[in-house]
């Protein structure tokens, strides 16, 4: 299955793009996906137990199975206000 | 508790939206995020019923106004740059008041936030609260900064004078049951 990611903030300079799209075998939840992106930009990897995740635009937990055509979101800590 | 008990006493009362010299403009939604610059206005004309007046029910609009301050943590600010995941952002403004209302029943809350590059002393988030009473619309305020700051997806970029850093604060969690109460204990405080 194919889904898009969304990056922000600190995340994003990371990586050097704000959207991604990745294949992903089926089944695989947005830990996983996280992990893998966590393998091709290593600084990610700081960030293990300091993000949050959304899917299509609805928070959801790391351990949500993911479906085609997702839009899964990688939140670092936020700082509005 | 000192908030329970008041938002037990609920009562309606006092009419402030039926002024015959208040004079309703085009009607503004209750959450938003934007690139343009914030107005207190705005958010309270927000909170009322379909945007207008506040309801006849509120005897009481209490107001925040965020604001980029010139010196944090011993350095001076030269800006901040916002940004945000915008639908999820909206989403969590109206989860923020859908968590008042359970706090304060009739409590009716806005939240404005801004987006993109801030100068010093610009706003950056402008809250109304609208209550029968002001004890609610004090504390309902204050919660909803709070919450904002705990679980919003909101990113300050703060530009400084030799550099410049992403802000990070709060994991953001909306079913963090701890960080939700701590925001209700200093509403209250």
């Amino acid at each position: 299955m194919r889904v898009t990611v969304r990056l922000f903030a600190r995340l994003r300079d990371i990586a050097g793009a704000g959207e991604l799209t990745r294949e992903l075998p089926d089944g695989a939840t947005a830990r996983v996906l996280w992990d893998l992106l966590a393998s091709e930009y290593a600084e990610l990897g700081t960030y293990r137990d300091a993000v949050s995740a959304a899917v299509n635009a609805e928070y959801a937990k790391m351990n949500r199975r993911l479906a085609d055509g997702d839009e899964v979101a990688f939140l670092p800590p936020v700082s509005g206000g | 508790m000192p908030c329970r008990l008041a938002a037990a006493r609920v009562r309606s009362t006092i009419s402030g939206g039926n002024d015959p010299c208040y004079t309703p403009k085009m009607s503004v939604s209750r959450f938003v995020v934007t690139s343009r610059p914030l107005h207190l206005d705005d958010v309270v004309r927000a909170v009322g019923e379909g945007g207008g007046a506040p309801p006849a029910t509120a005897g009481a609009v209490t107001s925040f106004l965020g604001l980029v301050r010139r010196e944090n943590l011993g350095k001076r600010v030269l800006r901040l740059e916002y940004e945000s995941y915008e639908p999820l952002a909206v989403k969590a403004f109206e989860r923020i008041a859908a968590e008042a209302l359970e706090r304060w029943p009739a409590v009716r809350l806005a939240v404005h936030h801004r987006l993109g590059a801030l100068e010093v002393g610009e706003a950056s988030v402008a809250i109304a609260a609208a209550s029968p009473h002001r004890a609610e619309a004090f504390s309902a305020c204050r919660y909803a900064i709070e919450r904002v700051k705990q679980i919003a997806p909101i990113w300050k970029h703060e530009f400084f004078e030799g550099g410049h850093v992403w802000i990070e604060g709060a994991l953001a969690d909306p079913d963090d049951s701890a960080a939700r109460e701590d925001a209700y204990r200093r509403a209250c405080a």
